[in-house]
């Protein structure tokens, strides 16, 4: 599970927030759209939870286009032709950045040897690939859900490198119910036996099943109970009747089933635990003396949030709350509640207003 | 300057000083704040309660929260501003008088513009018509208006002085042109206050 992609390695061990310290990290890394001789021109997109470097190419797995590419390309309103944009893998992922399926020093892959890591943890790596890149200010920093995150920690941690930031659909802490939804989905994965204390590499058997599980929870929290209703309502799949059994009778099991099972082929299961335990740990505030603002004191970035009505995994209150810490802290923000039917994964899909307030905000 | 704006906005902008900081809540397009950002230098911020209009200030480059003055003022720091702008906003609050005081808290000036609900015109209406005007000022129905406290020149001197506010300059429109101070109460359209604590 361990993919070889574009990257390159860092050429210092990488610190951590635990302490420890990762040697002979590789960040894989996709670019976009020519970079100015003056490197004025660069945006770094931050991925999500599952996302990967591949925001505006066909995923090498899938075949499936970019996660993002409605929104970044030529003409489009994070656009090619103008910025060049760099889109990184996140430590901990498995699409050839350094994760939990890498070769460890041994050789072996470092499996839950692999140290806990945080969303600063990935965002000092983003940040050292943009100091091999030579990118000392970044023309704006981008992110969605987890990518949001990390935009805002580049912004609280390395104010100097971003002149615009912009969050979507994010938040600036885990809720307790953040923290549920990711603990069932980590409990299913260890309770897979094939899931062996994490050593599943070597073997034919891996955790897919668990895995599976996992993403069916988490989808859940993606999506809003309209876009269920509307998508899927009481509809039987492929059959007359109910089959008094456990087949997947609905459609809303089907689809979960497929979507559980598809993202097996292009995960790997300790990924699944070590970054959704970053995002656990997630709270911007904690960081900073226990005060959001404190987070964004003299800041000279222009900030500006999304967030979406039906979004009920990352709601408004919680983009506010980030917008109230940066009026506290002077910061010039902007902040829109857009209207959506399809939750949290409202930011991923076609939505013209969202595109006018990315296109307005980045220019 | 600032040909194109509402009168009120006009007068506003006139009178803001340069390179100061500026919150205009109900900010609508964003008109007094790109002009007070491209002719004075202001840091300006917006408030404004509809998304579409926040996005179309986004998209021209202004820093807008979508917010509600009645409860999201609370969110700025005292004295966050130089100036609070409030324009023909004051008339929809829930309470235009804590309106005030969160004005004077977060500004240390504050421009107040509304309809003169003592326009001779809605007098008439009033008077001989017996029905809620539906002036040029006031274009709306009684049953559709989001104006739910409609208040005068006087009323709004008065409330200044209880809530201890000085009027530092007041300007009066008719018309679409200002107008003397003179029987303001009776002649203006739309009045302007700059307010200090």
């Amino acid at each position: 599970m361990s993919h070889s992609f574009p990257s390159l390695e860092l050429p210092d061990a990488l610190p951590l927030d635990s302490g420890q310290a990762l040697a002979g990290a590789r960040i894989a890394y996709e670019t976009y759209g020519e970079l100015a001789s003056d490197k004025s021109n660069a945006i770094l997109i931050c991925h999500a939870l599952t996302g990967d470097q591949f925001v505006a190419s066909t995923h090498p797995i899938t075949g499936k286009p970019g996660w993002w590419e409605r929104m970044v390309g030529p003409g489009k309103p994070i656009d090619t032709a103008r910025h060049h944009i760099i889109c990184a893998n996140v430590i901990g992922s498995c699409m050839g950045s350094t994760g939990p399926a890498s070769a460890a020093a041994d050789g072996a892959p470092y499996a839950m040897r692999f140290p806990v890591i945080t969303i600063r943890d990935m965002v000092r790596a983003l940040v050292a690939l943009l100091d091999e890149l030579g990118i000392e200010r970044l023309h704006a920093v981008v992110g969605g859900s987890m990518g949001g995150m990390q935009a805002l920690s580049l912004a609280a941690n390395w104010p100097e490198r971003a002149s615009r930031v912009l969050v979507i659909a994010s938040t600036a802490r885990h809720s307790a119910q953040n923290i549920a939804f990711h603990e069932v989905g980590r409990q299913a994965i260890m309770a897979d036996p094939a899931w062996q204390r994490g050593d599943y590499y070597a073997g034919d058997l891996s955790p897919d099943n668990g895995l599976a599980v996992a993403r069916m929870a988490a989808h859940i929290t993606y999506l809003s109970e309209e876009g269920l209703t509307e998508k899927f309502g009481r509809r039987l799949q492929d059959r007359e009747a109910k089959s008094f059994g456990f087949d997947a009778d609905f459609q809303i099991e089907s689809y979960l089933r497929y979507q559980g099972s598809g993202f097996t082929r292009r995960f790997d299961a300790n990924s699944y635990l070590y970054i959704t335990r970053a995002m656990d740990y997630f709270d911007l505030a904690e960081e900073h003396g226990g005060r959001l603002a404190n987070a964004f004191e003299g800041t000279a970035a222009r900030f500006c949030l999304v967030s979406f009505d039906t979004d009920w995994l990352y709601p408004t209150a919680e983009s506010r709350h980030i917008v109230h810490a940066l009026n506290a802290a002077g910061a010039k923000v902007s902040f829109v509640e857009l209207s959506a039917p399809n939750g949290h994964d409202s930011f991923l899909l076609e939505h013209t207003q969202l595109d006018r307030v990315v296109r307005g905000f980045i220019e | 300057m600032s040909n194109a704006l509402r009168p009120d906005l006009a007068a506003i902008a006139a009178h803001v000083e340069p390179s100061t900081r500026v919150l205009d809540i109900g900010c609508g397009e964003g008109e007094l704040m790109a002009a007070l950002e491209a002719e004075k230098d202001c840091d300006a911020r917006g408030m404004e309660l509809d998304p579409a209009l926040v996005e179309r200030c986004v998209a021209r480059g202004l820093s807008v929260v979508q917010g509600d003055a009645d409860s999201d003022l609370a969110d700025y720091p005292d004295g966050a501003f130089d100036y609070a702008v409030l324009s023909q906003t004051l008339q929809t609050t829930t309470r235009p008088d804590l309106m005030l005081d969160q004005l004077l808290r977060v500004g240390e000036r504050a421009f107040v513009s509304f309809p003169n609900f003592a326009h001779w015109r809605t007098r008439a209406a009033l008077m001989f018509g017996g029905r809620m005007p539906v002036t040029q000022a006031l274009p709306v129905s009684w049953y559709e208006t989001t104006n739910i406290h409609h208040v005068t020149v006087d009323d709004f001197r008065d409330l200044a002085r209880q809530r201890k506010a000085r009027v530092e300059r007041s300007w009066f429109f008719a018309n679409e042109r200002p107008i003397p101070a003179r029987f303001a109460n009776w002649r203006a359209e739309f009045a302007v206050f700059e307010l200090v604590r």
